[in-house]
């Protein structure tokens, strides 16, 4: 097969292509490939093993497509003379492949239909299977759903600690990663398409040289290593090899590791226990987000915040932070600090905790004091909780504050570590550059990863790895690092292949594959086991020998099933641990000088990972509500101080290294401070990722992977256009979130309906039109409860089939949510309280939609939803202008793709696909709720409360929304409906929402008070 | 020579026709237009130009229809935009017609005679330009015939709460009525081209137009009634169009558009503009047509006249929108006049009160209603004055309603002025075209004007 690749001649086919260029030093420098899907495409027909699935059978579809359609997609080149000449290379290119396909020989087809139906299948009947979303080594649970073995969904695994059924952002929008089109698609060498097989071949042969040298010459590097098979499977090649060594790089999550080295003096795991906790602090942590327990931490906290059935208790949550989280808008008391204050004040509360009197400047702070003596008042029932961006050192602090406390055991945690060897990884990657510049590496493996893209600038990675002889690249994308290898493996996607992870209590988790891989990828575990003499072993019997191994017993397939089928290992959370903590001395650090630069992950990309997802690249940040970028995040003062409004370009330079980005204004973000989200800056992440912000990765050196000081931040003139979904941020008045004190609540439990109004009865001529003999759907969301992560607009999109529009079009306001978090401001713009209010389409009971419709496209049906019938819709836009909560989304112009192939396979059959020029809203997934009568209706009963849980609802960490049956009473939405603190947003109008809402308490300490009307 | 109308006061203005001229100087000078006259250069240059621009309607309708409407600066919140603002603008001026034709027609004001058939034409051209617009600003133009009521298989009639449905049923028979008006209007001068054409082709075509017109006295006695009873039809017409079209927004709750006082004030500003509308066009054309003599002096200034009259109630309604914004203790009303005033629009809202308020004040003197030149301007000024309103109505009320969360801004595209200043060259050409080929002043409405007429009896029954 390969004699034919090479036939093709490749090199001209590579638009802006030189062949491969060697230096002396055999430096190759590998340039970038553009016309790769063609030969991708080949690549794929010709695999032995092709017809594996229906699915695949999908792809080859695509594939005939490409040929087929290469003329036209081509000749949109002709304008221009690069262009046509492109397009006249591939053509020669396409006769080429035409001959090719001609030359191979065909699979023979049989289309039958199933004799032998698979077992459960039920044609339209979704199934759905346990299995994980790894995200950086910790297990997201999850079930997903599949439509005739085709993953369409993602859901939490209910039965899992770490999920209960629900699942944060970049979970849900996981199974788009699944589909996307920019993945890596082939096997190659230096940008040609080869086989598997061929890469086996030539790794044997470099095998052979290096075990004359016991391996010297091998370097594995890994992600943060946490499934014990893959670790075993390490630990024998490092055995056979014994030269070889292995290394572990992740871009973030160092403090952690190292912080709790530093206090415990061994390496452990924290899991906090906010169903415990009368007092947290966060400090700078972003733990209601997406980092490890995200979701349950989530769950446990609003628990503890809802008051419902009378409650009059809740948490009081403090927040000392650097770059407005979503997470701590929720405190009820933040404090906006300077990046190089936040270890400064973790120390001064260590000292107050501890006995001993705090000094320096945080002593004589009110909030300070005051919430030393809330935590000295709730000892062994608090939490005290640094980011995932803060240096080892305030880890180290907070640990020791958190054993001060008596919190350790109670209500934080300490375990072994998940990871499987930890590791110092700052001192890892910085071992392997010196061993790469030193000549000493002839087979380097990246497995996973991009570190050529995020390790710290001051080390050149990319240009020490091109030192390395033979450089392997394990990776899901085509990306940063893949560039500087000569194999580039494409990796399966979690949803692919088989592994063991665990959760971040260390619950054990079994993740399977749903589909076969879609680019015939490979796993970590299967490249692993290249190492070995003997036949290449799937990967599913290296993990089910592992466990065998460690589990042992007659009845292990018995056990083995369940645990499969269950997703996870029942009560296998680590146990706990007790080690104390030691004051650890302050790191020497420069003096503060000039503005701080701090960097942090994005909430949704978080290092860059899925920096190529469409979903998540469009989903309005939660307190910045940007899209498509990140940017130059300063406060108002600090804008002011630089002359510079948003979206005005400005210039950041820091440790000798220049970026240039759009400003944006943040209220509540400390002066003389630049955030800056990583992950953006893509050069090589594909289609939705490329070009999107800027690489912040540029300023991060080893010697400051936090925050950097002494930046210079100038005007450069010139606009940067950025995408926001909100511009408007103060309530003027209008009180669409209503909002108390826990103080004011007790003594007022109905200070909600004072802060609206509702139009008296009679005083509308409208007769009461709508009665409702079944069923009667409707919607609660609290407020107090909703931490604004966005997780719900991601299952909506990924239930509902909502198209993604762009960068451009976002611009525009034309984003296509049906649900969407409002955030407003309450006080003055150095530190106002934030609140979070998540609109949909509230299927109002006089809906003003429905009566300026002139064809009647969305209607009142007699369940009380507000139906929206695309077919019928001509759309002239008049139910949105008279839309006061504006939820209706118009297809301006033809935002689904249609093309993409691989995109088709991922939408809900149970949803209409939307073209141009039709309206659409928030259906309260009619589809779940036809579903479930249907099943009801056969069963010859009524629909249950609970039988129909919405996407949004269920993917909710934190369990903020209720949908069900009002005529109901004892429904649990009934019930929210008649907590005292529900609202009907916009109520004034006698639109009569049935999505209502449950008012906003803050728990203020009585000392410090909220923060007043600005 | 006497004067053959009775407001002696006005004499300084002059008569309504110039006393000198004789009947079939009147119907030479008329006919002569389209008959004899060469095709001028001016008028090659101005259809050319009209043309040109008609190339922008054509282009951004093919791109729109392409790409859908995206192609327009509209977004939620701000889901019309031009489009609706260019077709309530043609509509109003498209008002100044019909209330010549017929209002003035019942009321027996015979000055409206030497300018009704340009007004009617420009009537016609007007609601051709805005009928585009609601049409394509659909998302799906190819169903837009679904708001019709009318059988078919899906079994579904258009939603009649809906004012768009009324605007179907309002522009339609508007458009239909005028047209039918005019034509009649015409059949007698079509009979006297017909009569005076110098080629064959001309007589036949004309002749064909004529419907067999030969000036009898019977057909004269079933013109005339013909002529009340198309102008009893389309009086309430005059209110109901604009009265429709103030109900797209009066109906709906958004601030700023739910607001009763809408049907009277658009009908106002519907005769403004349309009355500015024929003085920015006749002006010119008197002058280039030598027309002097037919449309005097007085004919300007009682346009002049009616265009302050109706200005100042226009005035009137931009107050009470004010007052009633603040008298409300509605915090949405009172937001919505405070931000159009002080918002990030609110240059537009002073121009609109500069052109529509303060600019028809000048009209009180009767030196400037004498002075061409000025009325000429002041008239641009007001027809730039009612597009600035419907702007601000349409825009400044959606951009920023009721949850400030959505609050967005809304900015044209080249594809949405493409489209404007295409409908401008269509209505151009239209005009143009008008003037070349059919006699843009009723000759025989002029000739009973003439004292020669008035043998037997007035001309009005």
């Amino acid at each position: 097969m390969s004699e034919h690749s090479e036939n093709l001649n490749p090199g001209p086919l590579h638009a802006g292509t030189s062949l491969p260029n060697v230096a002396p030093g055999g430096l190759i420098n590998i340039q970038t490939v553009t016309a790769k899907s063609i030969q991708a495409a080949m690549e794929k027909a010709k695999g032995p093993n092709y017809w594996r699935s229906l699915d695949e059978l999908a792809a080859t579809e695509g594939f005939q497509e490409v040929l087929h359609r290469e003329f036209p997609r081509q000749a949109s080149e002709w304008v221009d003379d690069e262009g046509r000449r492109n397009f006249l290379k591939l053509m020669g290119a396409s006769l080429a492949l035409a001959g090719l396909t001609g030359c191979t020989r065909q699979p023979t087809e049989y289309v039958l239909p199933y004799v032998n139906t698979p077992e459960n299948l039920i044609p339209g009947k979704p199934m759905f299977y346990a299995t994980a979303f790894p995200v950086q080594g910790v297990a997201n649970p999850v079930l997903v759903e599949a439509h005739d073995f085709r993953p369409t969904k993602v859901e939490g695994n209910p039965e899992h600690p770490a999920s209960l059924g629900s699942a944060d952002v970049p979970t849900q929008a996981s199974i788009l990663g699944l589909y996307d089109p920019d993945r890596c698609q082939t096997v190659s060498y230096i940008t040609e398409p080869r086989t598997y097989g061929s890469f086996l071949t030539v790794f044997k042969g470099i095998l052979e040289k290096q075990a004359v040298k016991g391996g010297a010459g091998i370097r594995i590097l890994t992600e943060t290593v946490t499934s014990p098979t893959l670790y075993s499977q390490l630990q024998a090649v490092l055995k056979q090899y014994p030269g070889a060594k292995w290394y572990q790089w992740d871009p973030t999550g160092h403090g952690r590791r190292t912080g709790g080295f530093q206090a415990f003096g061994q390496y452990v795991n924290t899991v906090y226990k906010f169903d415990q906790a009368e007092i947290i602090l966060s400090v700078d942590s972003n733990f209601l987000g997406n980092g490890p327990g995200g979701v349950r931490y989530a769950k446990d906290f609003a628990a503890k915040r809802k008051l419902h059935n009378g409650k009059m208790e809740m948490s009081r949550f403090y927040a000392v932070e650097t770059t407005p989280t979503s997470t701590n808008a929720k405190a009820d008391h933040r404090l906006a600090v300077k990046p190089s204050q936040v270890a400064p004040f973790v120390r001064a509360l260590a000292a107050a905790v501890s006995g001993g009197s705090a000094s320096g400047d945080f002593a004589s702070n009110k909030f300070f004091t005051v919430l030393v003596k809330d935590l000295l008042a709730a000892k062994g029932k608090s939490v005290v909780i640094a980011g995932e961006d803060q240096s080892p050192e305030v880890h180290a602090l907070v640990h020791y504050v958190n054993q001060a406390l008596g919190n350790l055991g109670k209500s934080v945690i300490i375990t072994e570590s998940l990871e499987q060897k930890p590791t110092d990884q700052m001192a890892d990657l910085k071992s392997l550059v010196q061993e790469l510049n030193a000549g000493q590496v002839d087979l380097l493996m990246i497995l996973g990863g991009n570190p050529v893209y995020n390790a710290p600038a001051d080390w050149n990675l990319r240009g020490a790895v091109q030192l390395a002889k033979m450089r392997v690249r394990l990776g899901l994308y085509e990306d940063e690092t893949s560039e500087v290898c000569q194999w580039v493996i494409p990796e399966t996607h979690p949803y692919e292949a088989w592994t063991d992870v665990p959760a971040f209590d260390g619950t054990m988790t079994i993740a399977q594959p749903l589909i076969a891989p879609l680019y015939g990828g490979k796993s970590a575990h299967d490249l692993l086991t290249a190492f070995q003499e003997q036949a290449q072993k799937p990967a599913y019997d290296v993990i089910k020998a592992n466990w065998q191994a460690k589990k042992g017993g007659a009845d292990f397939e018995t056990w083995w099933n369940h645990v499969v089928h269950d997703g996870f290992i029942k009560d296998s959370a680590l146990p706990a641990k007790n080690p104390t903590a030691k004051l650890v001395p302050a790191a020497a650090s420069a003096a503060s000088s000039g503005i701080e630069v701090v960097f942090h992950s994005d909430p949704y990309i978080l290092d860059g990972r899925y920096s190529n997802n469409g979903w998540l690249q469009e989903l309005p940040r939660p307190i910045s509500r940007l899209m498509w970028d990140n940017a130059v995040v300063m406060s108002e003062k600090t804008a002011k101080e630089l002359g510079v409004k948003d979206e005005d370009k400005v210039e950041v330079s820091v440790n000798g290294q220049t970026v240039t980005g759009a400003a944006w204004r943040l209220a509540g973000h400390p002066d003389g401070v630049i955030s800056l989200a990583l992950g953006y800056g893509r050069e090589k992440a594909g289609r939705a990722g490329n070009g999107a912000g800027i690489n912040a990765y540029r300023l991060r050196m080893s010697s400051a992977p936090y925050f950097a000081t002494g930046a210079g931040v100038k005007k450069v003139g010139g606009v940067f256009k950025l995408a926001a979904a909100q511009h408007h941020f103060q309530m003027e008045g209008r009180n669409p979130v209503h909002v108390g004190s826990l103080e004011e609540y007790k003594k007022n439990p109905k200070f909600s309906d004072e802060q609206g109004e509702l139009p008296g009865k009679g005083m509308t001529v409208l007769p009461d039109t709508w009665h409702y003999e079944g069923y009667a759907w409707g919607m609660a969301i609290d407020l107090n409860s909703c931490t604004g992560c966005n997780a719900c607009v991601v299952a909506c999109q990924s239930e509902n089939n909502i198209a993604v529009v762009g960068k451009e079009q976002a611009i525009n306001g034309r984003e296509m949510h049906w649900i969407r978090i409002d955030r407003y401001y309450k006080g003055e713009a150095d530190n106002p309280e934030t609140y979070f209010e998540p609109v949909g389409c509230v299927h109002c009971e006089n809906a003003p939609c429905e009566v300026v419709c002139p064809v009647a496209a969305t209607e009142h049906d007699q369940e009380g939803l507000n139906n929206m019938v695309y077919n019928r819709c001509v759309g002239t836009r008049y139910c949105s202008n008279n839309c006061p909560y504006k939820v209706r989304r118009f297809n301006f112009l033809l935002y689904t793709d249609w093309e993409t192939e691989s995109l088709k396979l991922q939408r809900n059959p149970d949803v209409s696909v939307r073209s141009r020029g039709v309206m659409e809203k928030c259906t309260y997934c009619v589809q779940r709720i036809n579903y479930a009568k249907i099943t009801a209706e056969k069963q010859e009963r009524r629909v249950q409360d609970g039988e129909i849980v919405t996407a949004c609802q269920a993917t909710c960490p934190s369990d903020a929304i209720a949908f069900g049956d009002l005529n109901d009473p004892k429904s649990k939405v009934s019930q929210w409906k008649r907590e005292k603190l529900s609202f009907g947003l916009l109520a004034e109008l006698n639109t009569r929402p049935r999505t209502t809402h449950l008012a906003e308490v803050r728990n203020h300490h009585p000392e410090l008070g909220g923060v007043k009307e600005s | 020579m006497e004067q053959p109308v009775e407001l002696a006061s006005e004499i300084k203005i002059g008569p309504v026709i110039d006393p000198g001229l004789s009947l079939a100087a009147v119907s030479d000078k008329i006919s002569s237009i389209v008959l004899k006259r060469k095709t001028t250069l001016g008028w090659m240059v101005g259809v050319f130009i009209g043309f040109i621009l008609l190339q922008g309607l054509l282009t951004g309708l093919t791109w729109l229809l392409m790409k859908g409407v995206g192609v327009w600066g509209l977004n939620i919140p701000v889901g019309w935009g031009f489009a609706i603002i260019n077709f309530v603008w043609w509509i109003g001026i498209g008002h100044a017609g019909t209330l010549i034709s017929a209002i003035l027609l019942l009321l027996n004001q015979s000055w409206r005679n030497a300018i009704n058939r340009f007004a009617e034409a420009m009537t016609i051209f007007a609601v051709m330009c805005a009928g585009i617009f609601p049409i394509f600003h659909t998302g799906r133009p190819w169903l837009a015939y679904w708001l019709f009521p009318y059988p078919n298989t899906m079994s579904m009639w258009p939603q009649f709460r809906s004012p768009l449905l009324w605007d179907v049923f309002a522009v339609s028979t508007y458009f239909t009525i005028s047209a039918v008006f005019w034509f009649i209007g015409l059949v007698p001068d079509f009979a006297t081209l017909r009569d005076s054409a110098k080629h064959r082709w001309q007589a036949v075509i004309y002749g064909f137009l004529s419907l067999g017109w030969r000036g009898s006295a019977r057909h004269w006695q079933r013109y005339e009634k013909a002529s009340l009873l198309l102008a009893g039809l389309a009086t309430p017409l005059v209110v109901s169009v604009h009265t429709v079209v103030s109900f797209d927004f009066a109906v709906s709750i958004v601030p700023g558009w739910h607001t009763t006082i809408f049907p009277p004030y658009f009908v106002a500003g519907a005769i403004y503009s349309g009355f500015a509308m024929v003085l920015t066009l006749m002006i010119p054309v008197r002058s280039i047509y030598s027309l002097e003599g037919v449309i005097t002096m007085r004919h300007i200034n009682n346009m002049a006249k009616v265009t302050l009259a109706t200005g100042l109630i226009v005035g009137y309604g931009y107050t009470m929108e004010a007052f009633f914004g603040w008298y409300s203790a509605n915090k949405y009303e009172q937001f919505m006049i405070w931000n159009r005033m002080t918002g990030p629009y609110a240059p537009f809202y002073w121009a609109l009160i500069f052109c529509n308020i303060i600019t028809p004040q000048f009209l009180w003197s009767k030196k400037i209603r004498t002075n061409l030149m000025a009325i000429w301007i002041i008239s641009l000024i007001v027809n730039v004055g009612m597009w600035l309103e419907r702007f601000v109505i349409v825009v400044t009320s959606l951009h920023r309603d009721f949850l400030p969360s959505s609050w967005s801004m809304y900015w044209p595209t080249i594809w949405d002025w493409a489209m404007y200043i295409g409908t401008i060259g269509l209505f151009t050409v239209l005009i143009f075209l008008f003037i070349r080929a059919l006699p843009m002043i009723t000759i025989f409405e002029l000739r009973m004007l003439l004292p020669g007429a008035k043998v037997k009896e007035p001309v009005a029954q």
